[in-house]
């Protein structure tokens, strides 16, 4: 069975038993032979295919859909920019201009010493702490032009280097198994929350502010609380002690809001999220 | 009244090791999972409706009649998947939750899992944040190792298995269908509705899709019960949820509050907009309410009530409460153009509209941010979102339209300006930087 060992195969086949079918198990199949391999091989993309009774040109087809699949060998360390709008602005274009420069590569292009493959990439879910750099997947907030360049020049020296909000970065390729579906141990490395997480939670203790108690009978103490901070609060109030109410409050039908990632029309879309 | 900033999910963030089981245990977690066991499948679902808790990814659909339209009689097995792709720009709230708490998100699984009878539930994550990855599998054993999970779950006859499922980089997943179909080792494709996925969702088998915050919200709703959850937020906007705040602000970061407060309240909170280069505050000059598919506000919304009604009613949407907040130094044509390109390249390619029209969006908008427009561009845009609104496939290509469409409403002069001046002349990008009074002094 082609270049991959028994192990790698026997990996592949675990996966697939983790789903009612088995092709679920596609994207972790590709994650686990670029964590091998180092990119989707055509053998990569046979073996697959092999394994779960489909065609190269379907499981080709899944694997370049999905920007996370390379299909050219990757450098030890993947480095994202965040270019999307939020973090360009603040400062993401200035980042990855400045490390194109310093690498002498483009985006998608790897370092001749094959350390660093460079990628612009989208809103990564952490603009409170943008502008945000991404190494092997992991965060890295707040950056500029000078400690990007700083954070690149210790990869490739092949320092330690630990992402504030995770863990020691490993490489690329180690990333891609626990993406896979295998843990690495290192789960209980860096903290529970970034300073930003955090910032609205800091806040209201300081102020002593906190959700309702549950139970009515200490409806009395909340209001005196509520009293107390009655300067910092302010046009809110009136709302929200409104009878409670049947959640059945959409209106205009249940049709194509309803499953709805947005729901298309009228008035527009809902966002593109699910519910 | 209830306080101001109301700490509910992110209530145990600052804990010690808040990502173990213990520590969340500590904390009066799974006391939720223990009294909905003893709570029968059409209870749960009926006080989840009557909670009025709404889907906290984008659309606000209630939860529990999304849950009520799993049928009966249906002989397939039934299936709950946590959409955790969180990807639209300017979202970063389910993110940090899971890598804080997971176990709020895999408590809140297990009770809606038995509300709608599944026994097999998927969380897929985007593949993006190895960190919530390892969190996310951590929690799902450990809930295995302390009898959560697997078979007859404390004793109740209640099964279930949970797959953490990383994503491959695909924007389109977060459309719940496309992510069904990413789920079961396809493209990520959305699919033609109905059948919809409560009838015919994952292995064509009713399923029901939730956003991350919306699961995770169901414990407190389940402890504390619907008075508690409704002496929060609005009239038919209930409960506490998380605003992320970011971009040119002091504080930027995570504020859980009743549904229904003001960005000038979040502002002031915060400290106010960041500092100019000049030292006086910033002023601010355009936000999106809940990512950038969601058509941006300016300063004379800074007190609309961000509940679903209150931003609807002033022609935008909730959205995921992803405020990303922009300073005077900004280019909004800028902007808009980055936005387009994203769009056009995560743009899935199934219908025209989006594809091509996305397509030519961005070069007209390119022309413009250049300073190289042309008569008429302005009008080419608008023509060209009136092509694509409501006539794409899904969601995504209204999207795409909802910054352009709403630039043009308050800014109309940047883009004329397009016509003879790039927009990096009119708004030099390094002063909108975070390290803009560095780099300028
Ligand atoms: S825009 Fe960069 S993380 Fe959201």
């Amino acid at each position: 069975m082609s270049v991959f060992d028994e192990a790698t195969v026997g990996e592949l086949r675990e996966l697939m038993g983790r789903y009612p079918q088995a092709r679920s198990a596609l994207l972790p199949m590709l994650h686990l032979l670029q964590s091998v391999e180092g990119h989707v091989s055509t053998a990569g993309i046979e073996l697959c295919a092999e394994l779960l009774d489909l065609s190269a040109a379907e499981v080709s087809g899944v694997a370049t859909f999905y920007t996370m699949y390379k299909r050219r060998p990757m450098g030890t360390h993947h480095v994202g920019v965040c270019t999307n709008t939020l973090c360009a602005v603040m400062g993401g274009d200035a980042i990855f201009e400045r490390l194109s420069d310093h690498l002498g590569v483009g985006h998608d292009e790897t370092t001749e010493d094959g350390q660093v493959t460079l990628e612009r990439v989208e809103c990564n879910a952490a603009c409170d702490f943008a502008p945000v750099m991404m190494v092997n997947w992991e965060f890295f907030d707040r950056q500029d032009p000078a400690s990007a360049v700083e954070l690149v020049d210790r990869l490739r020296d092949g320092e330690q280097v630990a992402s504030p909000r995770g863990a020691e970065i490993t490489s690329w390729r180690e990333a891609e198994r626990v993406l896979a579906g295998f843990e690495d141990g290192r789960v209980d490395e860096g903290p529970a929350a970034g300073d930003a997480s955090l910032v609205g939670l800091e806040i209201a203790n300081e102020r002593g502010w906190s959700a309702p108690v549950a139970d009515s009978a200490a409806s009395a103490a909340q209001e005196s609380k509520g009293e107390a901070v009655a300067e910092a609060d302010t046009q809110r109030a009136e709302s929200e002690t409104v009878a409670e109410e049947s959640g059945a409050d959409v209106e205009g039908g249940a049709g194509d809001r309803q499953e709805a990632s947005g729901g298309g029309s009228e008035p527009q879309a809902e966002g593109k999220a699910d519910d | 009244m209830t306080d101001v900033l109301t700490p509910v999910l992110s209530a145990g963030w600052a804990d010690d090791r808040a990502w173990t089981l213990d520590a969340y245990t500590r904390r009066g977690g799974y006391r939720a999972l223990a009294k909905a066991l003893t709570t029968t499948p059409a209870e749960l679902i009926d006080l989840v409706k009557e909670s009025g808790l709404r889907g906290r990814g984008g659309a606000g659909f209630p939860t529990g009649m999304k849950w009520s339209f799993i049928p009966k009689d249906n002989p397939n097995p039934t299936y709950l998947v946590v959409n955790a792709d969180e990807s639209e720009p300017g979202t970063c709230k389910d993110i940090p939750l899971m890598m804080a708490s997971p176990h709020t998100l895999v408590e809140g699984v297990i009770i809606a899992s038995r509300a709608i009878e599944a026994e097999r539930a998927f969380i897929y994550v985007r593949g993006e944040v190895l960190h919530v990855v390892r969190r996310l599998r951590a929690a799902v054993r450990e809930a295995y190792e302390a009898g959560h999970l697997g078979r007859d779950i404390g004793g109740s006859g209640m099964n279930l298995d949970v797959v953490v499922h990383a994503g491959a980089g695909a924007y389109i997943c977060g459309e719940e269908t496309a992510l069904l179909d990413s789920l079961e080792g396809r493209r990520g494709q959305p699919r033609l509705r109905p059948p919809f996925p409560a009838v015919a969702g994952l292995y064509a088998s009713p399923t029901v899709i939730n956003n991350v915050e919306s699961i995770a919200s169901v414990p407190a709703i389940v402890e504390h019960g619907i008075e508690w959850f409704g002496s929060m937020g609005t009239e038919k906007s209930k409960g506490f949820t998380l605003y992320s705040l970011s971009g040119h602000v002091k504080r930027p970061g995570q504020y859980e509050a009743p549904l229904g407060i003001t960005l000038r309240e979040l502002l002031e909170l915060g400290g106010g907009m960041r500092p100019s280069p000049d030292g006086t505050d910033a002023e601010l000059k355009f936000w999106t309410p809940g990512g950038s598919s969601t058509p941006i506000l300016t300063a004379e919304h800074l007190d609309v009530p961000l509940d679903y009604e209150g931003v609807g009613a002033a022609g935008s949407m909730l959205g995921t409460k992803a405020l990303q907040v922009f300073d005077q130094t900004t280019s909004v044509v800028r902007c808009v153009l980055r936005w387009t390109e994203f769009y056009k390249h995560e743009s899935c390619g199934k219908c025209t509209p989006c594809r091509e029209g996305t397509w030519w969006l961005v070069q007209v908008l390119r022309r413009l941010d250049s300073g190289q427009g042309r008569a008429g561009d302005i009008e080419l845009l608008q023509e060209l979102c009136g092509n694509i609104l409501g006539r794409s496939f899904c969601a995504l290509g209204d999207g795409a339209t909802s910054p352009i469409t709403s630039a043009i409403q308050y800014f109309r002069d940047e883009f004329e300006s397009g016509m003879h001046t790039p927009s990096a002349e009119l708004f030099p990008p390094v002063a909108s930087t975070l390290f803009a009074t560095e780099a300028t002094a």
